[in-house]
């Protein structure tokens, strides 16, 4: 009969287990440790693919009308390293492009933001439809509306005519 | 009457606005605009360090092989007038990314306040077309100089400080 505390046989296996186990969460915290030291030091190296992609929302800062992506002077490939530098410091691409507004000027977006006079360019081509659309309903209205003159009778002149032809019936008569 | 008026407002903000990008660089005799420079160091330098002062105000960045060429020649006026105390050099960083910005301060030994322009806002102000661009800027606080591109070498620069300096 057994014992509540009576204690199990031996068995090697448990301890094993127990070792392997033991190693096993070693391995894991030092992972886990080596993985928070990257992480403090900053993400992994970006790929040209993914620095071009925000480069190509960028603009050159010396030439004219040529995005970052495709620009081949100094200035450019010193801000594509930028683009790369912070994206290792974990920027989200929209920080970068606020960054790049920061530091050198709206100007280097590829679309202007809408503020100030830049407004006009996201305003302006709806509201000239806006107006050609309703300058050209009205327009339309008007000329179906339009009475065709010298074709129509009017009401008045009709009944003056309809009032002579019965007098002329009436002194036939 | 109302698509009239709309065609006249725009047409009006647009001339404003090209009349405005079409002003040029600042010349000789307009006001030196107002501006704030913050250097690489930390220190805020504005127009009130600069009042009674002869002030050069030099646009360049690291990555302008023509901002070179005169690099030397600045460092070496400035330290011919650094000591007076009427004479102030600023160097403004344009569109530039800093670690070039200060190996290329190290690399010709300038050490008159230089910093980077934030968001290009005195870029604007002097209404500036590239770099390297200089304007050096008299005691009243008014343009006396323009030098599109870079100096030929320190007599030039000399010459049009020691014009607006007492003798």
């Amino acid at each position: 009969m057994r014992t509540r505390n009576q204690t199990r046989p031996y068995d090697g296996k448990s301890d094993q287990m127990r070792i392997v186990f033991a190693i096993g969460f070693l391995l894991l915290a030092l992972v886990g440790s080596v993985g928070t030291a990257s992480a403090q030091e900053g993400g992994p190296t970006p790929s040209p693919d993914e620095v071009n992609a925000i480069a190509k929302n960028l603009y050159c800062p010396v030439c004219a009308n040529v995005p970052l992506d495709v620009c081949g002077t100094a200035a450019c490939a010193q801000w594509r390293q930028q683009i790369a530098d912070l994206l290792t410091e974990g920027y989200t691409e929209q920080q970068i492009y606020d960054y790049f507004v920061q530091q050198y000027g709206p100007s280097v977006l590829a679309a202007p933001p809408a503020s100030g006079f830049n407004w006009l360019i996201y305003a302006l081509p709806p509201a000239v439809l806006l107006l050609a659309a309703f300058f050209l309903g009205r327009g339309l209205l008007n000329w179906k509306s339009e009475p065709v003159k010298g074709h129509r009778a009017t009401k008045k002149s009709s009944n003056k005519y309809r009032q002579r032809l019965e007098n002329e019936l009436k002194a036939r008569r | 009457m109302l698509a009239w008026g709309f065609l006249i407002v725009l047409l009006a903000l647009v001339a404003a606005q090209l009349r405005s990008a079409q002003r040029g660089v600042l010349t000789r005799g307009e006001p030196a605009p107002e501006f704030t420079l913050i250097t690489f160091e930390g220190e805020t330098i504005d127009t009130e360090d600069m009042t009674g002062k002869v002030v050069l105000v030099n646009f360049w960045a690291s990555w302008c092989k023509p901002c070179e060429q005169e690099a030397e020649a600045l460092q070496t006026a400035w330290e011919m007038y650094s000591d007076r105390g009427d004479v102030l050099f600023l160097g403004v960083d344009y569109v530039d990314t800093e670690k070039e910005a200060l190996a290329y301060l190290e690399r010709f030994g300038i050490t008159y306040p230089n910093g980077p322009d934030i968001g290009s806002a005195i870029y604007y102000a002097f209404r500036a077309r590239g770099v390297p661009e200089t304007f050096i800027i008299n005691k009243l606080g008014e343009v006396a100089f323009v030098k599109i591109g870079p100096f030929e070498g320190l007599a030039e620069i000399t010459s049009q400080i020691d014009l607006l300096l007492e003798p």
